[in-house]
């Protein structure tokens, strides 16, 4: 039964790629639907840990908003909504640009996938580039947690706002290196894509950088609401 | 077992299921309209736990459809959900444990304190 599988996978591979797609299917696996299968569960299992490490973040969140809510109330409004908001917008399309990129991928669509992917690379960029002006802008403000912190509107509660900035800077900026990481992988990926490296029995490389993309999506998904949106009515 | 054949971009047999791209065009569009509505009502006023309350649902709606769209948990294996639902498992139980502990060190603290006042 396995020799037999392994024969299918075998041929699969030789059938529809010729010469090098005798490379893709990896000797320990039976088929190409079999490590197709193993590897997404990996990427999960990462992805999955990846969620209790931002977990970690939240938590201390949660308690520290449960401890001195109204600090939190004062930081939030001292950041900057409308690039918050063009970020979400931002990083929601490269969502979706990532998404076309699968799709080109299993669907043997080579430029379309190489656009596509550029495109994500390019809207992470885009992100990270605001991202730096409002960092800049919280520097500008001695907002920053540390010597220089500064916000005498907030009186008695100066201390615990300068806490809730600590947590926006570590909850975002974890973001922020994710995203780095995340481009570093697509500037890999563009030229083998362009090279025609990915194909319909060979898609799942894309669609695995795809979880990953999506997840560093719906953490940001969490983290603009829960830090820009308080009390601001 | 069918032979492979990629005659022309359509076909693609190896893929577990392809999602079409007005799928993604709507899952999209929805992700940004719920933006929008967790703006809208940030800024107006809804009584205390309410706003935290419709924030909260917009952004696991938003990462419902990411997971069962964009991430292609809807037509995935069973192991996958597994693994779905074991992390957002833990995690509940890394949010509720903690803040259940805090709750019970703060809450009835204060309340201590005010029958004491009323004592007096």
């Amino acid at each position: 039964m396995s020799a037999e599988m392994h024969a299918h996978g075998a041929a699969l591979a030789a059938d529809s790629h010729g010469h090098h797609a005798s490379g893709v299917l990896q000797h320990q696996f039976d088929s190409l639907e079999q490590q197709r299968d193993a590897s997404t569960l990996g990427m999960w299992a990462f992805v999955a840990q990846e969620a209790m490490f931002f977990g970690g973040l939240f938590t201390a969140y949660i308690v520290y908003r449960f401890l001195y809510p109204d600090a939190y109330h004062i930081g939030s409004h001292q950041l900057n909504v409308v690039l918050g908001g063009i970020n979400t917008a931002v990083l929601i399309s490269s969502s979706l640009t990532m998404a076309l990129a699968v799709w080109s991928a299993q669907t043997g669509r080579r430029r379309q996938l190489t656009a596509w992917l550029t495109t994500t690379l390019l809207l992470g960029f885009a992100f990270l580039v605001i991202k730096y002006f409002e960092y800049r802008e919280k520097f500008a403000h001695h907002l920053v947690p540390g010597l220089h912190f500064s916000l005498p509107a907030a009186g008695a509660e100066e201390g615990h706002v300068q806490l809730f900035f600590s947590l926006y800077f570590a909850m975002t900026g974890m973001h922020a290196i994710h995203m780095i990481i995340g481009a570093g992988i697509l500037m890999v990926y563009i030229p083998m894509a362009a090279r025609g490296k990915f194909t319909p029995e060979y898609s799942h490389p894309v669609e695995l950088f795809g979880l990953y993309w999506h997840f560093v999506d719906i953490v940001w998904i969490f983290l603009f609401p829960l830090l820009y949106l308080l009390g601001r009515y | 077992m069918p032979r492979l054949h990629l005659d022309k971009p359509g076909d693609y047999p190896l893929a577990h299921h392809v999602i079409p791209v007005r799928t993604y065009l709507a899952v999209f569009t929805a992700l940004i309209v719920l933006t929008g509505l967790t703006v809208f009502v940030a800024f107006h006023h809804l009584g205390d736990p309410w706003n935290d309350v419709v924030a909260i649902t917009i952004a696991l709606t938003k990462a419902t459809l990411v997971v069962l769209f964009f991430m292609h948990v809807k037509y995935s294996t069973a192991m996958v959900r597994l693994c779905v639902i074991s992390a957002i498992f833990f995690l509940l139980m890394l949010f509720g444990i903690t803040w259940s502990d805090y709750w019970a060190r703060k809450v009835p603290a204060i309340r201590v304190q005010q029958t004491t006042y009323d004592v007096r």
